[in-house]
């Protein structure tokens, strides 16, 4: 059995003593463990921000790239070795705002990944800028006479674009958020989960007003009702429905074809293709009397 | 024998498929055909050309003059007017004679007659044209019953007979001008561009994994992947170049072999992750086919002009390999050589090719794989106590393990990295020694760079330096001059990051010749090695450099 000790990391952790962002640390390794995953068999892929550094805060394999581009390295990564559970952690700026594109895209591709979305509406690393899901109206850094656009509706979009799995958590509640975790890391395709955590250095409103305003998501909630998800999904101001609002059986998974071909393994276990057909490749070519 | 025929039209009449008829009689005939396609960026209209060049021995550079035009409309015909040469001969469907030069081919009404549907056109020209340069019907038979085989005897049929009332209809009127008949040889040809050798040569160098977005000129690479899957390459179409190739990347990290292939716009978005892979260590194969910019520029013509940035693209300073090949075997070899080097020092490889050598036809005794094809260098887990992905040693190179492999753990950032691989702010020692691991690995890296090759340079006074896709014109211009009795030699760039050191001939006047206007393989001799290039023959219109071209313009 996995321990927990196992996911310890030496690194010393920067985010602001106090941040949910540990919340999501303290969940993430709970599903883990619980999960029974040898910190070997799991691969962290980040993108930039605070958000971004958690990777590096609990013990497994990291691939901590560019700003944005979180997603098309864990497709990569999915694609080389499905037998790594590939989890993407990063903030709501990366993935939404940054990565935007290629968050729209994976939904249509549905890859068995697991994307954890650190959403604090708010640019904490470079200080306080708005970020894509700052409600329209709220004073930044940057905004001085608040937001004049509206935020990006990720959960709806998720739905709308056939992702198979979309919960929305809240890191100040680590037992429910862990749940959620594990539900999304055991799901085939893409999970999506969307997790509230307050910025206590930047965000307008303290972690209180924010665990005031979340709400379990009802008992009788059918998650495959697509219309009632969207509903949950839709961003409102004063309430935070938490759970999984949508999850269906999942489809075909991304690469199901070449993986019919080639087996379930790492690409790096196969070994080169036969020279013979490279060498009919090149004997069609030739032309001749 | 060395001639030239166009044809041409509007994209969409067939100039593809005629050229590529006729180019296949020839070789079918024993004889060798160079095959350039200079096109519009549209599906349907404008004007384009296939130029088929056929000589006795391969002749592998686009010649700008046409013997033959076989024009399939009147604006082709008077568009092209200016490329015939004086005694040229003009195919087409006009009733206006060209001094007697003119075969009057009506090929949509002989099509109709013949063949039963206008569609049979292409086989009225292809059939005229084969009877224009000798070529005996037999040999057209040949190839249009290969061609349409698969798609029924009715079809072959149709093809055929459109073909031989094209052929019957030029051999009446050229009855005053009798065409001498090209004897049948025993010889065959690879015939075959560079983009369709390189995703072989991928596979043979182990690729697992390509991501990428269609851009001309380089569009066909990942088209091959995904349409011949034996070749055992995953492909995936990216939602833009920023995708393609982070996905790549990631996909390197977790141990298949992988690349992307693009173009000057596409490279551009490309440039972060370029400086990712620098940082992180990670492999990739990039293939930049070059096409004129700047901007969106002329995307379906060629050029060289992103040999510069291709050397320099990136934030921060970071090692890379920098390849050209000059023709289809050349791209085996480089491709093989460019997953080799990027892998073994674990650094971005470039392969810089263009719209020419994307989109021609070279006809070569014959397409090789090297005998012995390099093989991974990935680590071995049992070799370690404890792991660590940046691990410091001698030639900077550590040892590299995918993902979880031997129940190993790696950690890879795109921060400055300690040597386990965690973010690290360490000014002191960790910094300074990162810089000077991926250094080292570039000094090393120069080692192993190929010098250029060298054609008659002995005794030279004046001295072509090229790079890349121009050699074959620069090697017959180097002929014509000689012929003329010019003592001219040339010198032949294929490896070009990290530039070779290279002992310059004393004595001799050095000039570049690019497809550029500012002459940026010159700049950079001049600026890395000192060497004193007199000027540049530069070619920016769109249009590949041939041998005419450059002995018009030579000092």
């Amino acid at each position: 059995m996995t321990t927990i000790e196992e996911y310890a990391s030496p690194v010393e952790n920067q985010w602001c003593p106090g941040c949910p962002n540990f919340g999501i640390l303290a969940a993430l390794k709970r599903a883990l463990v619980g999960l029974d995953l040898a910190p070997h068999e799991v691969c962290l892929v980040s993108g930039i921000g605070q958000a971004a550094k958690l990777p590096h805060y609990l013990k497994a394999n990291v691939f901590n790239g560019l700003h944005g581009r979180a997603i098309p390295a864990a497709i990569g990564i999915h694609v080389a070795n499905p037998k790594l559970k590939t989890i993407v952690t990063s903030g709501d700026g990366d993935l939404y705002g940054e990565g935007g594109n290629h968050l729209l895209h994976a939904f249509r591709r549905n890859p068995d990944i697991t994307v954890v979305a650190h959403d604090n509406r708010i640019y904490a690393l470079t200080k306080g800028q708005g970020s894509p899901t700052t409600p329209r109206g709220e004073r930044t850094r940057l905004q001085f006479d608040g937001v004049q656009i509206d935020p990006a509706q990720m959960l709806a979009t998720a739905i709308v674009h056939g992702c198979t799995f979309v919960a929305r958590g809240f890191a100040g509640d680590i037992d429910n958020l862990s749940e959620i975790l594990t539900r999304a890391i055991e799901h085939r395709g893409l999970a999506l989960v969307d997790v509230i955590q307050p910025c206590i250095t930047w965000g307008n409103h303290p972690v209180s007003w924010y665990r005031e305003r979340v709400i379990p998501i009802p008992v009788e909630h059918d998650p495959t009702d697509r219309d009632r998800a969207l509903a949950l999904a839709i961003d409102v101001k004063d309430a935070f429905p938490v759970g999984v609002l949508y999850e269906i059986p999942p489809r075909s998974t991304f690469a199901a074809s070449y993986r019919e071909r080639v087996g379930d393994g790492p690409l790096y276990e196969l070994p080169r293709i036969d020279r013979s057909i490279p060498e009919e490749h090149l004997a069609r070519m030739r032309v001749g009397s | 024998m060395d001639r030239s025929i166009f044809v041409a039209g509007a994209a969409g009449e067939g100039i593809q498929t005629i050229g590529d008829v006729v180019a296949r009689c020839f070789l079918a005939h024993g004889y060798p055909v160079f095959v350039t396609q200079e096109f519009e960026s549209r599906i349907r209209g404008g004007n384009s050309s296939a130029r088929i060049r056929v000589a006795d021995e391969p002749r592998n550079a686009t010649r700008e003059e046409a013997d033959v035009l076989l024009a399939l409309n009147p604006v082709a015909r008077e568009r092209y007017a200016d490329a015939l040469r004086p005694d040229g001969l003009v195919i087409s469907a006009d009733t206006t004679t060209n001094g007697g030069n003119h075969l009057e081919i009506p090929f949509v009404s002989l099509a109709t007659a013949h063949g039963g549907q206008e569609l049979y056109a292409n086989a009225v020209a292809a059939g005229a044209l084969c009877a224009a340069v000798g070529l005996p019907f037999t040999a057209l038979e040949g190839v249009l019953s290969s061609a349409f085989s698969k798609r029924g005897e009715e079809i072959v049929r149709a093809n055929v007979a459109a073909g031989r009332a094209g052929f019957d209809r030029a051999v009446d009127q050229l009855r005053d001008r009798p065409v001498e008949g090209l004897p049948k040889r025993d010889a065959s040809y690879a015939f075959a561009s560079a983009h369709e050798t390189l995703p072989v040569a991928a596979a043979v160098a182990g690729c697992r994994f390509i991501s990428a977005y269609p851009m001309s000129p380089s569009t066909g690479i990942i088209t091959a992947f995904a349409r011949e899957t034996d070749l055992g390459v995953f492909a995936e179409q990216a939602e833009d170049e920023i995708a393609a190739i982070n996905m790549a990347l990631g996909a390197s990290a977790a141990g298949a072999r992988a690349m992307t292939a693009t173009s000057g716009g596409g490279f551009a978005l490309m440039v972060e992750a370029l400086s990712l892979a620098g940082m992180i260590e990670t492999p990739i194969v990039i293939v930049l086919a070059q096409r004129p910019g700047p901007a969106t520029g002329l995307p379906t013509r060629t050029a060289q002009e992103d040999l510069l940035f291709a050397l320099r693209a990136g934030h921060g300073e970071f090692p890379r390999v920098v390849l050209a090949p000059s023709d289809p075997q050349e791209a085996i070899e480089l491709t093989i050589r460019a997953f080799d080097l990027s892998d073994r020092y674990q650094v971005p490889a470039i392969l810089l090719t263009d719209q020419y050598l994307a989109d021609s036809r070279f006809s070569l005794d014959s397409l090789d794989l090297p005998t012995e094809i390099p093989g991974d260098h990935l680590a071995d887990p049992e070799d370690f106590e404890v792991y660590r992905r940046y691990a410091p040693s001698a030639t900077g190179i550590s040892p590299r393990l995918p993902f979880g492999q031997g129940g190993r753990i790696v950690y890879i950032d795109s921060d400055e990295h300690t040597p386990e691989g965690h973010i690290t702010e360490d000014l002191r020692s960790v910094r300074p020694a990162a810089v000077g691991k991926r250094l080292e690995k570039a000094g090393r890296l120069r080692r192993e760079i190929r010098p250029p090759r060298t054609d008659r340079t002995d005794d030279a006074e004046l001295i072509l330096v090229g790079w890349g896709s121009t050699r074959y014109a620069i090697a017959e211009a180097v002929d014509l001059l000689r012929a003329d009795g010019r003592k001219v030699g040339a010198v032949h760039f294929t490896e070009l990051w990290p530039l070779p050191e290279v002992e310059l001939r004393e004595g001799a006047e050095y000039w570049t010749v690019e497809g550029n206007a500012t002459g940026q393989l010159a700049q950079l001799l001049r600026g890395a090695l000192g060497w004193p290039i007199e000027g540049t023959i530069g070619r920016s219109d769109g249009l590949p450099i041939g041998a005419r071209f450059i002995v018009e313009r030579i000092p």
